[in-house]
């Protein structure tokens, strides 16, 4: 957080206006945090949103840590997500993850060391029928096969 | 019985994002024709076209309407579940992506028979791109006059499978952790802000415009008396041709299978249907002759749920199978109900040991009666989605897995198609996590 915070508050209010409790405003406001902290929340972030919405931090972040999309920790500058539920599964799935594995060099849930790629495994996605399905910063990359993998690298690295 | 475009009419030839182009096929008339009817007569004629909710639990959309609780002072709100988290389904995902204009119709025609000036769609926060187009939609709309004194907003979640719950998605978008709430109070009495709340899925809303159109009783004559209208039906996993199939309700789950979707993948052998999203009890093969509504399938012993049918072809493992399914609804269980949250972990830890071979028979035993200690015990039905699964797997397989114990480990030897299957790589890391017993 910094200079940039009083610009974010007016946000965070106005958009606190438009629902008819203020508190509804707790999940936009973190991803708007969590957008301007380099993609995820510290605690500096947990008192803004508070103070911001008339919340305590701690309540900012007992909502944070219950959501897949709030990141408590450091992430990468992009992130490659991949599906293995029970369809990418079946089609083949881990075959991915693998190539994704040697392509990056870290295993699911880690940053590679130059900071640029956080890599994870996920839930459903909801593309089921076009598996497997990879959301590359939040676009969904669909029928990707293991020899996809070192191109969608390159052009996340290249980005 | 067959294919019939209703939630996707026009969409094949027109891009239907466009204001415009859904105006060109008769899209938002039939807004001011139902605003000419009143609250009562529209509910009226929602309820006699028995249209079933298609987010999984079926319950009649006409029928929830009437129990709004209209006198109250307070404002109504209607909330659209867009939410779509069921492993296997991704049919409102495409309505979002190609009919935004005629999910927003129905739901200012829904919104008018609940009076209500408030519609809340809360979308799972993954749908990035849907987000986008249909906040587009509605800021068109808006701009053209259509939505008049309604109020539409689109609210992003933040991932987390609960909050396709109606309550738990209630408490997200009031701006809390996601969790189930105790029932009654029922949200059309007490939702959302406490007031009441008219909840439906996506793909029940997308329908009502073509109630009014053709009226309730043209509209029965589509599907089956029991089940009518049309459903895009998600199909994936092992077959030629996975994706999206809107047809009428009561189409034969084989015709589906085999015609539409190509059959399965290198002609290989069908071993098992999932056919309402993975929290469903599995079919065999010789259980897939049966017509696609509501009512057939639940009295096969399973559930209709999302119209989400994930085939399994012989390579797979059914008990790693069960082991994937139960680790996500580990990973989803809000943790507000102790049957859930610990018991998906038993489940998890017996199915771990069946698979590395360690298991004994009486560990089948143990997995059934974990299971029913979950089921019906929970605020919600997350608990019980685990168990339905891995319940049927059991019943229907108990040789495989059976045979995991005799052999003393997995008897595909690294060869099933879901060999290696990952839980996701942030697994809540619960400490102390409780050991089932030795």
């Amino acid at each position: 957080m910094n200079a940039a915070t009083d610009e974010l508050t007016k946000q965070v209010r106005k958009l606190a206006g438009q629902f008819p409790d203020s508190r509804s405003a707790t999940i936009p406001a973190l991803r708007l945090a969590q957008e301007h902290n380099d993609g995820w929340l510290d605690s500096e972030s947990f008192e803004w949103v508070g103070d911001a919405l008339g919340l305590t931090p701690a309540y900012c972040q007992a909502v944070a840590s219950f959501y897949d999309m709030f990141h408590l920790a450091p992430v990468g500058r992009h992130s490659i997500e991949v599906c293995t539920n029970l369809s990418c599964a079946l089609s083949g799935a881990q075959q991915v993850v693998d190539a994704f594995e040697s392509e990056l060099g870290v295993p699911p849930g880690e940053t590679t060391e130059d900071g640029e790629v956080t890599f994870r495994t996920v839930e459903c996605l909801g593309g089921c029928g076009y598996a497997t399905v990879v959301s590359v910063d939040n676009r969904y990359r669909q029928f990707v096969k293991a020899e996809d993998v070192p191109s969608i690298v390159e052009g996340v690295r290249g980005g | 019985m067959g294919v019939r475009s209703m939630l996707l009419a026009g969409a094949d030839e027109r891009d239907l994002t466009k204001l415009s182009e859904y105006r060109a096929i008769g899209g938002y008339e039939q807004v001011p024709k139902a605003r000419a009817m009143s609250p009562d007569d529209l509910i009226a004629e929602l309820q006699a076209a028995t249209l079933r909710g298609r987010g999984g639990a079926g319950f009649p959309m006409g029928r929830k309407a009437s129990l709004i609780d209209r006198k109250s002072p307070k404002p109504k709100y209607l909330v659209v579940n867009a939410d779509e988290s069921e492993p296997g389904a991704f049919k409102d995902r495409e309505v979002m992506a190609r009919a935004p204009h005629r999910l927003l119709e129905g739901c200012l025609i829904a919104a008018h028979a609940i009076e209500s000036n408030d519609v809340f769609i809360y979308i799972r926060g993954e749908y990035l791109t849907e987000y986008e187009i249909l906040a587009k939609a509605v800021e068109d709309a808006r701009k053209a006059g259509i939505f008049g004194e309604t109020n539409v907003t689109v609210y992003r979640g933040a991932g987390a499978y609960i909050c396709g719950e109606e309550t738990a998605l209630l408490d997200s978008l009031e701006g809390r952790r996601g969790q189930p709430r105790p029932r009654p109070p029922f949200p059309p009495i007490q939702g959302l802000y406490a007031a009441p709340t008219q909840i439906n899925n996506v793909c029940t809303i997308a329908t009502v415009p073509a109630i009014i159109e053709l009226g309730a009783e043209r509209f029965r004559e589509i599907g089956t008396p029991g089940s009518p209208g049309t459903v895009i039906f998600s199909v994936s996993g092992n077959v030629e041709k996975p994706g999206n199939y809107e047809l009428e309700l009561g189409t034969s789950m084989r015709e589906l299978i085999y015609t539409h979707a190509g059959g399965i993948t290198g002609g290989r052998q069908l071993k098992a249907v999932i056919p309402g999203g993975s929290s469903v009890p599995v079919l065999t093969p010789r259980q897939i002759d049966v017509p696609l509504d509501y009512d057939s399938l639940g009295a096969i012993g399973t559930f209709f749920g999302a119209a989400s049918l994930i085939v399994i072809d012989d390579r797979c493992c059914l008990v790693q199978l069960a082991l994937r399914s139960t680790k996500f609804y580990m990973h989803e269980s809000c943790g507000k109900c102790t049957p859930c949250r610990e018991g998906t972990r038993w489940m998890v830890q017996i199915l771990e040991k069946l698979e590395r071979g360690d298991g004994e028979l009486s560990d089948l035993d143990l997995l059934g009666s974990v299971g029913s200690r979950i089921l019906g015990k929970s605020l919600c039905a997350l608990g019980d989605f685990a168990v339905y699964p891995v319940a049927s797997y059991l019943e229907k397989f108990r040789a495989e897995f059976a045979a995991h114990v005799e052999q003393g480990g997995c008897p595909f030897g690294g060869e099933s198609s879901v060999e290696g299957i990952f839980a996701p790589s942030d697994q809540h890391t619960h400490s102390p996590v409780a050991q089932v017993p030795a």
